[in-house]
């Protein structure tokens, strides 16, 4: 222990820094998330039409997620390693479970209801997954050879398609990139990764064969929404109209009037960049990305100091996997990504999203608190 | 080191795994890179486009309807003004069942089948989210019964609006005329903006002549309205302008009288201010009522109208078709001597008839036995009809003709009400082109006493009358004086006065024998001259209806009511000093000496010596 107090990131004399530190919080980290989720208040409280009820269950999620963020951080990332395998097959389990036995809510089967506590099994696969591929890659050598690959790819598209079927295309795309990211940091070859990309390109018409009515609805109004302006359309072509209506000033904190007097709709959960760069404008909007750049910045560097593959992957994929939700949220308001629902990560109103997302940002702090200091 | 490190070639996988962080971290800040290209796409380049749509999605424009200008007389007394009543709208966006909430409602009022029917005819026209009127003019116990049940209805209410009345109802029906809905029709043509709020339009009379100064100017509210287009509050607003007020140069006691004395006839009288062209009465009878043209009348109560013998809204006045018979006499005995064909003094025998030499026919006089012999003087003041046979021969029709349009027969008066007809004062050229015939001796003969195809309007009568007593002077009838805009007053426009080129001898011989039509011992109108302290020039008229054959006698009393022949009179006074000008009309009077001449009489009197006849009244 002694060892690792000599540490030069570990000699900040303040009180405060020391607690955190025993609480094995990395600072920088700890900060952003902090500013991210600052923002998340002054933005709800304007986009929820100054709701407090709204705020304060806003406030009670997210001091969940901080719990849950800080409790990770103190388990050491062998455990998490250890644990992998199980937690995974819990997860698929529970996927099995709701696809069979779970309840419909809002047209798709998501949730499980176990009498006292109802969740959504996906919610946890988007880190389980991850865990599973880092800890299956760390295992063998790397780069992956093609049968550890192949066995990886099934490990993976096995909760995709079950989250897909749910139908949950948001959750399963992150799922996937949470996986396709651990096997991109593991060194998966760049002839085989555009090889996948032409194959998927030439699935889409099949893809679009097993596709739900809505689900084309929305690749049909993303390709053009001005021609169903009352109907599909609707949504970006007021997401638009918001965002553009700010300019680069924006028209103030609580100027937003695309969502005051309720043209946009699902303005307090997906579509809450709208509201933001309505109210901000373009500086705002810049700021906000470069806040979610430090963040992913951090992550990286996490990653690059992880002392092992698992972690590293993990941490790799984690960091990933949070810039894809920033970047599937953002695409799909300002117009450029078809409508998945993605929330807008640390920002966006309700879900779960938050306190998983807080559980992969304990996650990296425990592999960046925990490491071995080699001893010179 | 761990078991597993050993096989693995660790230097070669940190290479590996930190080339692939940096790779992802170039793909992520290439990508970021795209997101802030497109945010500068929507909000610096379509800024402008979004920020319109933005304003567009929250602002909605309201209509703020002006209210209509006041139509008065020249007393200042009101002909057309706007009066609150009640009216139950309903704002279908609101109603869940507008077909059950409208049962309901037919039931509780007893609203008549037609008045849903209207309302749904509306409701398609106007946006879902206005309020359509159902039933207009509520009583007060009408409105008690709704505002009971009010709760249970919502989306339905009852307004306060501004609406339409005629307080003089048919006296002045035919001048001010009435709004009405507009109709589908109108709505094509008008000008979006300026009707903006404003349902009703000028129909007819002077509400339609002068329906762009009685509109105003619509105002509106920028009103910020959320995604369900309930209002949330007034942003700017601009104020409506109310339409100009009109004065007109009717006088409503004159028109009282000349109604009143048009009596059980239907007909017309006409009134004119010699020196202005003003028109003091413009009466047709019988008249209507045209406060229910302004919420929409029912059919069963417009046929009715539409469908009377008497063809109450048929504007007699101005569009009235009448021969001029015997008024003309002094406008052609006036061409005869301006075209020197004879003079003043100029005798003739009138045996009763009168014969075209080689032909049989004989052209009668309306005294049977004849006038013995006449001058011009007696022959207009007795109404000789051989006399001015044999003038019109003299004169030739395309002479006569020329002579008497310079007077205002066969053409508009330019009066400033819509709908006025041009009347004709036949011509070979004419009767040529329109008949395909040529025109016979006869029928000079027949012109010449204001019958066979000569058709005049009361106005053109009451016109050619005030140019007379102009001494050729031209007046263009008249009856708007003055509109009162908020800022300024614009006299109504006239056509530029012109004169015709007469000898004042000649007029002053015509005016002589006229006043003897009135004063005269053997005047035609003799009636007329008790009891006045003023003389009254004159002519009375009377127009077949229908043509007696050969040898037949005309008796009155014999034949039926619509076949007897209207009675006419025009006159002028006082003959000194002109001032009023009228014609009367009376369909079927018979004798225009004794039926129209006392109407006449009565308006000249009542104008001149206004106290009198407000002691009449009385």
């Amino acid at each position: 222990m002694k060892i690792e107090m000599r540490s030069e990131q570990f000699q900040s004399p303040s009180l405060i820094g020391n607690l955190l530190r025993k609480l094995h919080i990395d600072i920088p980290l700890f900060m952003v998330l902090l500013m991210i989720c600052a923002l998340s208040f002054v933005i709800l409280w304007s986009a929820g039409g100054q709701n407090e009820t709204l705020l304060f269950r806003h406030a009670s999620r997210t001091g969940l997620a901080i719990t849950v963020m800080i409790v990770l951080a103190h388990i050491n990332p062998r455990q998490f390693q250890a644990f992998s395998v199980v937690f995974f097959s819990i997860c698929v389990c529970l996927l099995l479970a709701v696809a069979i036995m779970g309840q419909v809510s809002m047209g798709a089967q998501r949730w499980l209801d176990l009498g006292f506590f109802r969740f959504q099994p996906s919610e946890f696969t988007k880190i389980a997954a991850p865990m599973m591929l880092a800890w299956y890659l760390s295992e063998h050598a790397l780069p992956p050879k093609p049968r550890n690959l192949l066995a990886a790819c099934i490990l993976l598209l096995l909760p995709v398609l079950l989250i897909a079927k749910q139908p949950d295309l948001g959750t399963s795309l992150l799922v996937a990139s949470s996986g396709a990211a651990v096997l991109f940091f593991a060194g998966l070859s760049w002839w085989l990764m555009i090889g996948i990309a032409t194959l998927l390109a030439g699935l889409t018409p099949v893809l679009w064969h097993f596709m739900r009515e809505y689900q084309r609805n929305r690749v049909l109004t993303f390709i053009n929404p001005e021609a169903d302006p009352m109907g599909t359309g609707y949504h970006i072509i007021q997401s638009k109209i918001a965002i553009g209506s700010g300019g680069i000033n924006g028209k103030g904190w609580l100027g937003s009037t695309q969502s005051k007097l309720d043209f946009l709709p699902e303005s307090s959960t997906d579509f809450i960049f709208a509201v933001f760069a309505e109210e901000f404008g373009l500086f705002g909007c810049v700021g906000l990305l470069f806040l979610y750049l430090l963040v992913i910045s951090r992550c990286f560097y996490i990653a690059v100091q992880a002392q092992d593959t698992y972690s590293r992957l993990l941490a790799g994929s984690l960091a990933f996997t949070f810039f894809v939700y920033v970047f599937v949220n953002i695409g799909m308001v300002i117009g450029i990504l078809p409508v998945v629902g993605v929330p807008l990560p640390l920002v966006s109103y309700g879900g779960t999203s938050m306190v998983t997302l807080m559980a992969g940002f304990g996650i990296l702090m425990s592999i960046h608190t925990h490491r071995k200091l080699l001893p010179i | 080191m761990d078991r597993r490190f050993a096989i693995k070639d660790s230097l070669a996988e940190n290479r590996i795994f930190l080339s692939r962080i940096v790779a992802a971290f170039f793909l992520i800040i290439l990508l970021i890179t795209g997101l802030v290209i497109r945010l500068v796409y929507l909000q610096v380049v379509g800024h402008e486009h979004y920020a319109t749509m933005s304003k567009d999605n929250r602002i909605k424009i309201a209509p703020l309807p002006p209210t209509r200008g006041i139509i008065y007389d020249r007393q200042g007394r009101m002909l057309a003004e706007n009066v609150p009543t009640y009216s139950l709208e309903l704002i279908p966006e609101q109603i869940k069942d507008i077909d059950d909430t409208l049962a309901k409602l037919q039931r509780l009022l007893a609203i008549s089948d037609e008045k849903i029917e209207q309302f749904q005819k509306l409701r398609k026209r106007n946006k879902a989210f206005t309020s359509t009127p159902l039933l207009q003019n509520l009583s007060d116990e009408e409105v008690a019964k709704f505002a009971v049940v009010r709760p249970y209805f919502p989306g339905v209410d009852v307004y306060a609006r501004l609406v339409r009345h005629y307080p003089f109802g048919e006296l002045a029906a035919h001048v001010v005329g009435y709004v009405g809905r507009i109709n589908e029709q109108e709505l094509k043509t008008l000008p979006a903006t300026e009707y903006r709020g404003t349902d009703i339009i000028g129909k007819n009379g002077i509400e339609k002549s002068y329906e762009s100064q009685l509109l105003g100017t619509a105002g509106y509210e920028e009103i910020e309205t959320n995604a369900q287009a309930r209002a949330v509050n007034t942003v700017a607003t601009v104020e409506p302008v109310a339409g100009s007020n009109i004065y007109l140069t009717l006088d409503m006691d004159l028109q009282k009288i000349a109604y009143d004395a048009l009596g059980e006839y239907n007909g017309a009288a006409v009134a004119i201010d010699i020196k202005t062209g003003g028109v003091l009465v413009f009466a047709s009878r019988p008249g209507f009522d045209p406060n229910p043209f302004v919420t929409g009348i029912s059919g069963k109560d417009y046929k009715a109208l539409r469908d009377s013998p008497h063809q109450p809204l048929y504007n007699r006045a101005l569009r009235g078709l009448y021969p001029p018979g015997s008024t003309v006499k002094p406008f052609v005995a006036l061409a005869g001597l301006e075209y020197g064909v004879i003079d003043f003094n100029h005798s003739l025998y009138c045996p009763g008839y009168y014969k075209l030499p080689n032909v049989d026919h004989k052209y009668r006089d309306w005294k049977k036995w004849g006038h013995g012999m006449v001058d011009m003087n007696e022959a207009i003041t007795e109404s000789c009809d051989v006399y001015f046979y044999d003038l019109a021969l003299a004169l030739g029709i395309d002479r006569m003709s020329d002579f008497m349009h310079q007077f205002g027969f066969g053409e508009k008066s330019g009066i400033d009400l819509v709908g006025e007809v041009s009347g004709l004062m036949p011509s070979k050229e004419w009767k040529k082109s329109h008949r395909n015939k040529a025109w016979y001796p006869g029928e000079t003969l027949i012109t010449g006493i204001g019958q066979g195809y000569t058709q005049v309007t009361p106005l053109q009568l009451a016109r050619a009358t005030a140019i007379l007593a102009n001494h050729g002077k031209v007046i263009t009838p008249h009856l708007v004086q003055e509109i009162i805009t908020p800022d300024y007053a614009t006299p109504p426009e006239l056509l530029p006065d012109s004169k015709i080129p007469l000898k004042k001898q000649h007029v002053d011989n015509i005016i002589h024998a006229m006043t003897n039509v009135v004063h005269g011992t053997r005047g035609t109108a003799g009636r007329l001259a008790k009891a006045i302290n003023y003389q009254i020039a004159g002519k009375t008229g009377t127009a077949q209806v229908f043509t007696i054959k050969q040898e037949e006698k005309y008796n009155e009393d014999a034949i039926e009511f619509n076949m007897r022949d209207h009675a006419l009179f025009i006159a002028f006074a006082p003959v000194h000093d002109p001032k009023i000008a009228v014609a009367i009309v009376a369909e079927h009077g018979g004798h225009g000496g004794s039926v129209a001449a006392p109407m006449a009489g009565e308006i000249i009197d009542a104008y001149l010596n206004p106290k009198k006849d407000t002691q009449h009244e009385n």
